[in-house]
């Protein structure tokens, strides 16, 4: 009985070796290759992805590409643009991180609810984003209208502002990413440190943080590149005002009333900021949160 | 049907007059910046007639030869609009040049901001706005809400938000003025029906929507 299976089962596999290579062959092009109903969609899907970015090339002003970028506006608007977008990533992680933690790993009622309204900027329209926050944070707005009476302080068409508007819609990138590597992460090596006497904190700071590094490192990029693109709750909230607070994405749409090229310029510069962040991050963010 | 923001509320009440009087017809609008629009029809968006707030625009349009003939049916000046609260006790167009008042604009392209401009030339003043709005609706919603001290607008615009704002006049020698032409398309599907409407906005009928809003003879 032993011998006649093992005589079966080691002629099967190269059988079934035999038939699955002609079943290749015959498929022509290993099994990998997608089935032409599928193939067909998605060489539209990459034309309409791809055609604008090669026309943003092809009608970028290049041999006046450095005239128009270092115009006072451009060059104001790309350093407000740079410096706002790396505070709200900041202030990000500094609030965004703690809460990622809370939701992963403590559970408390009404956490989903919680984690639904986190993540609602994600899904809201970001014009919708900056009425809000001009309702709360305005002067004549909810807290705004404290902090008017007690301090003088008016947050809207400042800096403050622009950077209020983008952590608020790029914080729950990385409340996401982190939450999603937290859950992820081998918590056995928490507990085997908290076990060999680190306090909780001291597990954060060592054991925890690093491990989900690579996640953290992603969804801060990701945030930052959210931040940097904002053009909806910063038009809103913060106004715009060349310097202080109008940023690239503003400055490339009035550009494209006065002057075209600069508009198309300004864009160049973007989208290569994008393309470095893809590369930089690879296929991570695509893998979720998942610890590498 | 595109036209500038601060004709919002009388062409909206021409439009549907003219549906009537026209069964059969359909107008719709899409309201925006004169600069904004200029820009869309020179680029092909699928507009049957411009109405601009400056002579200006609607040349970028002629001589991308879209448009031809343009018969100005309007005129409008400005005016400081502020929160009926009026926070910072702007009294006149002077308070502006004042650094503690929290003036909104509209972006130096914009008709609203050419104009405005040259009113504070006119009265010699320097003003720093904290932001330039992208229309004059802009400006008004930002005065609206209390974000603003004040904002300078056109003084249909004081007139059609009726109690949500209050007006502060500019002088007459101090005041700039700016004409509205209109046009129909040249590419328009609806040339018939565009030149139609167009000559209705310039008629006595149409004229008097315009001058019970606060536009002026043009």
């Amino acid at each position: 009985m032993d011998t006649a299976d093992s005589v079966g089962t080691a002629a099967t596999p190269s059988r079934l070796t035999a038939r699955e290579r002609a079943r290749r062959a015959a498929r022509g092009g290993g099994s990998r290759s997608a089935p032409a109903p599928l193939l067909a969609p998605a060489l539209v899907a990459v034309a309409f992805l791809v055609l604008p970015l090669i026309g943003l090339v092809v009608r970028a002003p290049w041999a006046r590409l450095g005239s128009v970028l270092s115009g006072s506006d451009a060059t104001q608007a790309l350093t407000l643009s740079l410096w706002t977008a790396s505070v709200a990533t900041v202030v990000s992680l500094v609030i965004g991180v703690p809460l990622a933690w809370v939701l992963a790993r403590s559970s408390f009622p009404g956490q989903r609810l919680l984690r639904a309204l986190v993540t609602l900027p994600l899904v809201l329209p970001p014009v919708v984003g900056g009425v809000a926050l001009l309702l709360a944070f305005g002067r004549d707005g909810l807290v705004g209208r404290l902090l008017d009476s007690w301090f003088g302080l008016t947050i809207p068409f400042t800096p403050l502002a622009v950077v209020m508007a983008e952590t608020f819609v790029a914080m729950p990138f990385l409340i996401i990413t982190v939450e999603g590597a937290l859950r992820s992460a081998d918590q056995g090596f928490e507990e085997a440190a908290a076990t060999l006497g680190a306090s909780r904190m001291t597990v954060f700071r060592r054991v925890t943080v690093p491990l989900i590094a690579p996640s953290l490192g992603a969804g801060s990029v990701l945030c930052w590149a959210r931040a940097l693109g904002e053009f909806g709750a910063t038009i809103t909230f913060a106004g715009s005002f060349p310097g202080r607070t109008e940023t690239m994405p503003i400055a490339v749409y009035y550009a494209l009333e006065t002057d075209p090229d600069a508009a198309i310029a300004l864009s160049l510069v973007l989208l290569l900021v994008s393309v470095v962040v893809l590369v930089s991050l690879r296929d991570r963010w695509l893998r979720g949160g998942a610890a590498s | 049907m595109f036209a500038a923001s601060s004709l919002l509320g009388t062409f909206t009440q021409l439009g549907k007059q003219f549906e009537a009087a026209h069964p059969g017809v359909k107008v719709t609008f899409g309201f925006g910046a004169s600069s904004t629009l200029a820009t869309q029809i020179v680029n092909g968006a699928p507009a049957d007639v411009f109405a601009s707030a400056s002579p200006t625009n609607m040349q970028q349009v002629i001589t991308a030869g879209d448009a031809s003939n343009p018969v100005t049916f309007a005129n409008n000046v400005m005016e400081v609009a502020v929160p009926p609260a009026n926070p910072a006790a702007v009294t006149s167009v002077d308070d502006l040049a004042k650094s503690s008042v929290k003036v909104a604009l509209c972006q130096p392209q914009v008709p609203c901001g050419v104009t405005a401009a040259k009113a504070f030339k006119n009265a010699k003043i320097t003003v720093k706005p904290v932001t330039l709005e992208p229309d004059v609706k802009s400006v008004l919603s930002k005065v609206e809400l209390d974000a603003v001290d004040a904002g300078v607008v056109y003084v249909t615009d004081v007139r059609a938000a009726g109690t949500k704002v209050k007006g502060v006049q500019i002088p007459a020698n101090l005041n700039a003025s700016t004409a509205y032409p209109i046009a129909p398309i040249s590419k328009s599907s609806n040339a018939a029906t565009a030149r139609a409407f167009a000559a209705y906005v310039a008629s006595p009928a149409g004229e008097s929507v315009l001058a019970a809003a606060g536009f002026e003879k043009p």
